[in-house]
C-alpha cells in the first residue's frame, strides 16, 4: 500500500495520455460486454429450450407447408408423446408496420409441449369454446393494451378468408403469463388462434401447416425419432426435416448471421488493437521515466521491485478502465435488451472480461517492466 | 577516526562497441569516517566512475571496494540495492526529483523501503525538511521550487534514511553562485555538526574548498597525495 503513491504518480504523469488510453480501454470493454452480453443472451435463450422437443418442417424451407394429416402418422412413431403444430398467419394490427406474431395451432397440445408458456387448462377450454378465440402472451397484451373480451381485427399479408378479404377478427379469451426466464422465447409473446377455425375460413392451402412441435419421451432417442419421422415422408412431395429444437434455433440464427463469430471477431480485433495501444502507452511512459526509475534504483529499490511497480501501474490502468467499461456495458445491455430481445451480462462474461484486462495489463506491462528491471543505473543517469 | 571507504587496486573498464576502455587504472583510496572529501578533475577523468563504485551504483572490473566494513564489489544487483538503501544517500547534479510528487513525498521515497509506519515516515520527513530549511515548502512540487530549493529537497531525500555515506555528484553544477554557496554550507554543516561522511565530485575549485580534503583524478588515476584544505 505504501508504494501506491509512486504507482499513482507514475500513472498520472501525463494526464491527457492516461485519460485517452483509459477511454480507449473503456470503449473496448463496453463493446466487449455489449456484444458478449447479446451473444450470451442468445445462447442462454437456446439453452432454455428443452431437448425433448423436436421441430419438423418442410425439407425445402420452413415457409413451405406440409400436410397436417402427418400428425397422426407421427404419433405412431415409437417415442413420440405429443405433437402440436404451427402455421404462420402473417398478421398485422391496423397498419402493416405493426406486425403481430400470430400463429394458428392446436392449443391443447401446445400447452402440454410448452409448459413454460404457462397456458392454463381454463384458457385451453376457453379457446375450444370460442372458435375465433385468441390466446395472447402477456408481453404482447401489454404492448397494445389488449385485455380479455377485446375483439381484435387483424390484417394478413398472406391469407384470404372465405369472404374474399384479408381482414380477420379474433376474440381474446385469455392472456397467459409465461414463466420467468422464457420471456425471450418468441412463442411467449405470440398471438395464438385456433387452427381448425382458421383452416376452415381460409381460401387456400387448406389442411396444411408450417411446422410440427414433437414431444419425445426421452431426449436420448431424439436422433432416432427424428430420422423415423423424416422417413414417413421420404420420396414424397412433402419431405420433412426434423431437428432438435436447439439445433433448429441455432440453424435459423445462423441463417441471419453467426452472432457468436461476429461478436468474437469484433472483440478479438478490438482487443488486439488495444494491446498495441496500451503497450505503446506503457513503453512510452517508462521511456520518459528512465531517469526517475534510475533514481528509485539508486536509493535502494531492487530491479524486481521497480518492475513490479510498472506492472501494477499497467494493471491499475487496464483493470480500472475495464471495470468502468463493463459497468457501462451493463447499462447499455439493458437498453439494447429492451429493443433486441434477450441480452444479459452474465457473471461469466464479467469474469472473462476481467481476465482479459489482467492479461492485457501483463502483456502490455511486461516489456516495459523488464526494461525497468534491467535498467543500468549509471547509463540511465548519464542519459545513455 | 576509522576507515569508512577503502579501494584496493580498483580497475574499471567499459566496453564501447568492440573496444574496451579502461577508465580507472588501479586506484587505491582510503576515506575516514566523518570526512568531507572533494574529488576534482576534468571531464572524463573518471571521478564520477570512482564515485559510482564507492556508492555501489557500479562494480569494478578488478580490485576491492570495501565500505562500512563490507566488500561490495562482489554483491549481486539485489543485495547491492539493499546495501545502498542502508548506507548511501545520493545527491545528483540535476536533483532528479520525481516531478509529480510533492517535496515531502519525494523525501519519503527512501523510507518506503524501511519498516517505518506512515506516521514515523512523516515525522522523519518533517525533521529532515526542517534541517534543510524547507519545512514550509513540503507540499510544493519540484516545478514550484527554485533550483536551490530543489537541491535542498534532494539533500533531504539523501539524508532521510540516515545513511552512512553522503555521495554528491556535482551538487552545485546546476546552481548560481549564491544558491551553490548555500548548498555547500549546508553540506559543510551536515559534515561538521552531524558528523556525516561526504564525498563530493566537483570541477569547481570554490566548491571543493568547502571540503576538508581534495583529491584530483586525472586520466583514471589519483594524482595528488591527500592534502588538507583550509576548510
Amino acid at each position: 500500500m505504501k508504494y501506491f503513491m509512486l504507482i499513482w504518480a507514475g500513472l498520472w504523469r501525463k494526464k491527457t495520455r492516461t485519460v485517452l488510453t483509459m477511454l480507449s480501454i473503456v470503449v473496448a470493454f463496453l463493446l466487449f460486454g455489449l456484444l458478449q452480453g447479446i451473444n450470451q443472451g442468445i445462447k442462454a435463450g437456446l439453452g432454455d429450450t428443452s431437448n425433448n422437443r423436436l421441430w419438423t418442417t418442410n425439407r425445402m424451407s420452413a415457409i413451405n407447408s406440409i400436410p397436417v394429416s402427418l400428425m397422426d402418422r407421427m404419433m405412431t412413431v415409437k417415442g413420440v408423446r405429443n405433437v402440436a403444430h404451427l402455421s404462420f398467419f402473417g398478421g398485422y394490427f391496423q397498419d402493416a408496420k405493426n406486425a403481430i406474431p400470430a400463429f394458428a395451432t392446436n392449443i391443447d397440445k401446445l400447452a402440454i409441449i410448452y409448459p413454460e408458456l404457462n397456458i392454463t387448462q381454463a384458457q385451453v377450454a376457453a379457446m375450444k369454446a370460442t372458435r375465433p378465440g385468441a390466446l395472447i402472451g402477456r408481453p404482447l397484451a401489454k404492448k397494445y393494451g389488449w385485455k380479455v373480451g377485446d375483439k381484435i381485427p387483424l390484417g394478413t399479408t398472406i391469407w384470404t378468408n372465405n369472404d374474399g378479404s384479408n381482414n380477420w377478427a379474433f376474440d381474446i379469451v385469455g392472456i397467459f403469463d409465461p414463466l420467468p426466464g422464457s420471456h425471450g422465447n418468441p412463442l411467449a409473446s405470440a398471438f395464438w388462434i385456433n387452427y381448425d377455425y382458421w383452416d376452415e375460413a381460409r381460401q387456400f392451402d387448406k389442411h396444411r401447416i408450417h411446422q410440427f412441435f414433437v414431444q419425445v419421451d426421452d431426449p436420448a432417442h431424439s436422433a432416432v425419432i427424428a430420422a423415423q419421422i423424416d422417413k414417413l415422408t421420404e420420396n414424397s412431395f412433402d419431405e420433412t426435416r426434423t431437428q432438435t429444437e436447439n439445433a433448429a434455433l441455432q440453424s435459423r440464427l445462423k441463417q441471419f448471421a453467426d452472432i457468436n463469430f461476429i461478436a468474437n471477431a469484433i472483440v478479438g480485433a478490438v482487443m488486439f488493437t488495444l494491446l498495441f495501444l496500451t503497450a505503446n502507452t506503457m513503453m512510452q511512459s517508462v521511456r520518459e521515466r528512465i531517469p526517475e526509475l534510475a533514481v528509485l534504483k539508486t536509493v535502494g529499490f531492487t530491479g524486481a521491485k521497480v518492475s513490479v511497480l510498472v506492472l501494477i501501474e499497467s494493471l491499475m490502468l487496464c483493470l480500472f478502465a475495464a471495470v468502468v467499461g463493463l459497468i457501462l456495458s451493463a447499462g447499455a445491455i439493458k437498453i439494447v435488451g429492451s429493443v433486441l430481445g434477450p441480452a444479459t451480462l452474465l457473471p461469466i462474461v464479467v469474469i472473462f472480461g476481467l481476465v482479459i484486462a489482467v492479461a492485457l495489463a501483463i502483456v502490455s506491462g511486461l516489456p516495459p517492466a523488464m526494461r525497468a528491471q534491467r535498467l543500468n543505473i549509471v547509463d540511465a543517469l548519464a542519459g545513455r | 577516526m576509522s576507515t569508512l571507504v577503502s579501494l584496493q587496486s580498483v580497475v574499471k573498464r567499459y566496453q564501447r562497441g568492440k573496444q574496451s576502455v579502461e577508465v580507472l587504472h588501479g586506484v587505491n583510496l582510503s576515506i575516514e569516517q566523518g570526512e568531507f572529501l572533494a574529488l576534482m578533475g576534468p571531464s572524463g577523468s573518471g571521478k564520477t566512475t570512482l564515485l559510482n563504485l564507492i556508492a555501489g551504483l557500479d562494480q569494478p572490473t578488478e580490485g576491492e571496494v570495501t565500505v562500512a566494513g563490507e566488500r561490495i564489489d562482489h554483491l549481486s544487483g539485489g543485495k547491492l540495492a539493499k546495501w545502498r538503501a542502508r548506507h548511501i544517500g545520493f545527491v545528483f547534479q540535476f536533483y532528479n526529483l520525481l516531478p509529480v510528487l510533492s517535496a515531502a513525498r519525494n523525501v519519503e521515497v527512501p523510507l518506503l523501503l524501511t519498516n517505518l509506519s506512515a506516521a514515523q515516515r512523516k515525522q522523519n520527513v518533517r525533521a529532515v525538511l526542517e534541517l534543510v530549511g524547507l519545512a514550509d515548502r513540503a507540499t510544493h512540487k519540484p516545478g514550484e521550487l527554485s533550483g536551490g530549493q530543489q537541491q535542498r529537497v534532494s539533500i533531504a531525500r539523501a539524508l532521510v534514511a540516515d545513511p552512512t555515506l553522503l555521495v554528491c555528484d556535482e551538487p552545485t553544477g546546476d546552481l548560481d553562485r549564491e544558491n551553490a554557496e548555500e548548498i555547500l554550507k549546508l553540506l559543510q554543516t551536515l559534515n561538521r555538526q552531524q558528523g556525516k561522511t561526504i564525498i563530493m565530485v566537483t570541477h569547481d575549485p570554490l566548491a571543493a574548498d568547502h571540503a576538508a580534503r581534495i583529491l584530483h583524478v586525472d586520466k583514471g588515476r589519483l594524482v595528488d597525495s591527500p592534502v588538507l584544505s583550509a576548510a
